[in-house]
């Protein structure tokens, strides 16, 4: 079993929903974002969602857009965040490393080279937000053979037919997509995204743990959609915004860090 | 073997094109392809659109022979298929006006679009004030300011322009933009792109509406000549209006057809946009298609001297034409574009655009070596208006 499917298990076990932390590898360098890997995990992270800086990011809002731009700046290129997650992994060897990258990024490198050099650095899983279902006959079958597993999106506009095709093809979970939009902190949790929680999860019906993302900043937001049927929640830009409002002071930055994330750690447990 | 008009199969030219986009744009690009083969057999939608193209945009162009620059090349005939002349000043308009009309047979009440020179933002800001929708242009702050008078025509028009700030400020960081207001917003807002780019089905749709072209150049020079051109040339950014032109002659093997690229300052420097001559393959802006990449698959920055070709993909339609071998693509270079301007606009009274300059210098290299009875025709696809500021400061004048 590999470690995503371990974890989701042992965490139901405990009636406790997934805080899965993303950031843009290389924000703003390598070396930092090794010690910000540390300071997520510390806070509480179950899993680590890490993404490959690229150039046109179509699903990304303001905030992860200058990450990437950042991370471009540093230098930093795909085959050197893959081997960051292996040193990552050396320290942390309970928590999931998944990788998040746009499609060119895995078609320059070759699907063959790309997931095996996925599963040679001990990554778990991959989303790529521009390749849906019907073009994706061949990346499945690739990591496939790695064992790697293939996290497909949902959006609210999926119909309930391709939603159990989606389902279906993605393997450690799904990734519904909250909201009609791009990346992004959002102020409030709508219903549409609740109902379309309910919705995903009545479908899903326990084949397969069901993750959520997009606007997703606040501990009262991870109660509610928890509460609603996901099994885990998908923080990135609010990460993201702290390690960009404290850029020059590291320690800051850290410990904010660290603290932001223990707040929304507490939010997945249920302790009623 | 399928005819080459019956692509794309499933969404594909081959093994390019598809529909790479985030899971929330799918339902839309399905409704809208639905939406799309409906309004294409019906003929109130046809009649709509025929009428608006005669009325509104002035078709048909002319197809003009061009007897001067004939005569100084020594060769081949050179003919111009006259889309500067269409309304607006670029083939664009036959492209917006379709889908326009589409937007609102759909119900959109609201019309985004990208451009990079303008035309297309132009072209769009005049089809949705003439059939009552709104438009929201995006651009580039670096095109802005190359292009400050189209952005004026567009708010003249009504529509609003948006700066974009980001990556390079040009067409492409337009589209992502573009992109990103559509996902958000996909419910109640009609995209309109203005190039055979993109996920399926755009690049069908944009074909289709831009085929046009190709149609009347068919039956005009059957009129003219009484047989079809030996040669078809047409310059490629994303590749409208050359589509537009080869795509009812895919079919006839005798028609040998350039689709001509910014080559920029030279290929050899890196400051181009040849995507098909230069690029290689990869999944961009929703399509598989040639791209110009680095070795990580980041897309790169791409320079020509034409903000209209300024743009690192290309329509999966070319790719696949270059493919099988049944269109070539060739590289022209700012300065050869250029002098391509200043002569035609000397020898035949007709002021180019920069886009369509590349065309004709790649027309003005081949005709003299080719026979007297051979026909070439060159698509002018927009007129050079907004470019002579541009002319000017190469040439080191004041205006």
């Amino acid at each position: 079993m590999r470690l995503i499917e371990e974890k989701f298990r042992n965490l139901k076990k405990r009636s406790e929903g997934a805080l899965i932390g993303f950031i843009i590898c290389g924000d703003p360098t390598l070396s930092y974002t090794l010690a910000i890997v540390h300071a997520l995990i510390e806070g509480g992270i179950d899993m680590l969602e890490l993404g490959i800086p690229f150039s046109d990011p179509i699903v990304d809002g303001p905030v992860i857009q200058r990450a990437t731009l950042r991370a471009l700046k540093a230098g930093v290129r795909p085959s050197k965040v893959l081997d960051l997650a292996r040193r990552i992994h050396i320290m942390h060897p309970n928590i999931p490393i998944i990788i998040l990258t746009y499609y060119n990024i895995i078609f320059r490198m070759g699907l063959e080279n790309f997931f095996n050099n996925v599963r040679e650095n001990k990554i778990d899983g991959v989303i790529v937000p521009d390749m849906p279902i019907e073009e994706s006959s061949e990346y499945r079958a690739v990591a496939d053979r790695y064992d790697v597993a293939t996290i497909f999106l949902a959006a609210p506009s999926t119909s309930d037919e391709r939603l159990e095709k989606i389902i279906e093809y993605s393997s450690g979970f799904t990734y519904l997509v909250s909201v009609f939009g791009v990346t992004g902190a959002r102020e409030r949790l709508r219903k549409e995204s609740i109902n379309f929680i309910r919705r995903a999860s009545s479908i899903s019906n326990g084949r397969i743990p069901i993750a959520v993302g997009f606007g997703i900043s606040k501990p009262s937001h991870i109660r509610a959609i928890i509460d609603n049927g996901a099994d885990g929640a998908i923080v990135g830009s609010k990460i993201i915004q702290i390690i960009e409002g404290n850029i020059n002071n590291d320690i800051e930055m850290l410990s904010k860090l660290k603290k932001y994330v223990r707040i929304l750690k507490k939010s997945t447990i249920n302790d009623k | 073997m399928p005819k080459l008009s019956e692509y794309p199969i499933d969404g594909k030219y081959g093994r390019f094109g598809g529909r790479y986009v985030p899971e929330t744009l799918i339902a839309a690009l399905m409704e809208l392809e639905e939406a799309y083969l409906l309004a294409k057999e019906d003929k109130r939608f046809q009649r709509q659109l025929r009428y608006y193209l005669s009325e509104f945009a002035g078709r048909p162009t002319p197809l003009y022979y061009a007897k001067n620059l004939t005569k100084k090349l020594g060769g081949a005939k050179i003919y111009l298929k006259r889309e500067d002349l269409a309304h607006g000043g670029a083939h664009k308009i036959n492209n917006t006006i379709g889908q326009t009309l589409l937007a609102k047979r759909m119900g959109k009440k609201r019309v985004i679009a990208e451009t990079g020179a303008g035309q297309h933002g132009v072209a769009t800001a005049m089809a949705c004030a003439a059939l009552g929708l709104r438009a929201e242009i995006y651009m580039g702050s670096e095109d802005m300011k190359r292009q400050r008078l189209n952005v004026f025509r567009m708010e003249l028009l009504g529509a609003k322009v948006h700066p974009v700030e980001l990556g390079s400020k040009t067409l492409k960081d337009a589209i992502n933009e573009a992109l990103r207001d559509w996902v958000t917003n996909v419910q109640t807002t009609y995209y309109l792109i203005g190039s055979v780019v993109g996920p399926h089905p755009y690049p069908m749709i944009v074909r289709d509406f831009q085929s046009i072209i190709g149609r009347e150049i068919r039956k005009q020079i059957l009129e003219k000549e009484g047989r079809l051109p030996d040669v078809l040339i047409a310059c490629v950014g994303g590749g409208s209006n050359a589509i537009g032109a080869f795509y009812p002659f895919l079919d006839d093997p005798d028609v040998e057809m350039y689709g001509v690229e910014a080559a920029g300052e030279g290929i050899e420097t890196g400051r181009h946009a040849a995507s098909l001559c230069a690029g290689s393959e990869g999944i961009f802006h929703g399509m598989r298609t040639y791209i110009l990449q680095d070795d990580d698959g980041q897309i790169m920055t791409t320079h020509s001297i034409s903000a209209g070709l300024d743009y690192p993909g290309v329509g999966p339609e070319h790719a696949f034409l270059k493919e099988i071998g049944r269109a070539k693509y060739v590289a022209v270079t700012d300065m050869d574009a250029v002098n391509a301007f200043l002569e035609l606009s000397r020898s035949e009274g007709i002021i180019p655009a920069l886009e369509p300059s590349h065309a004709l210098a790649y027309a003005m290299k081949i005709a003299p070596n080719m026979s007297r009875d051979d026909i070439i025709v060159v698509t002018l696809s927009g007129r050079g208006d907004k470019d002579v500021e541009v002319i000017a400061k190469c040439l080191g004048v004041r205006i």
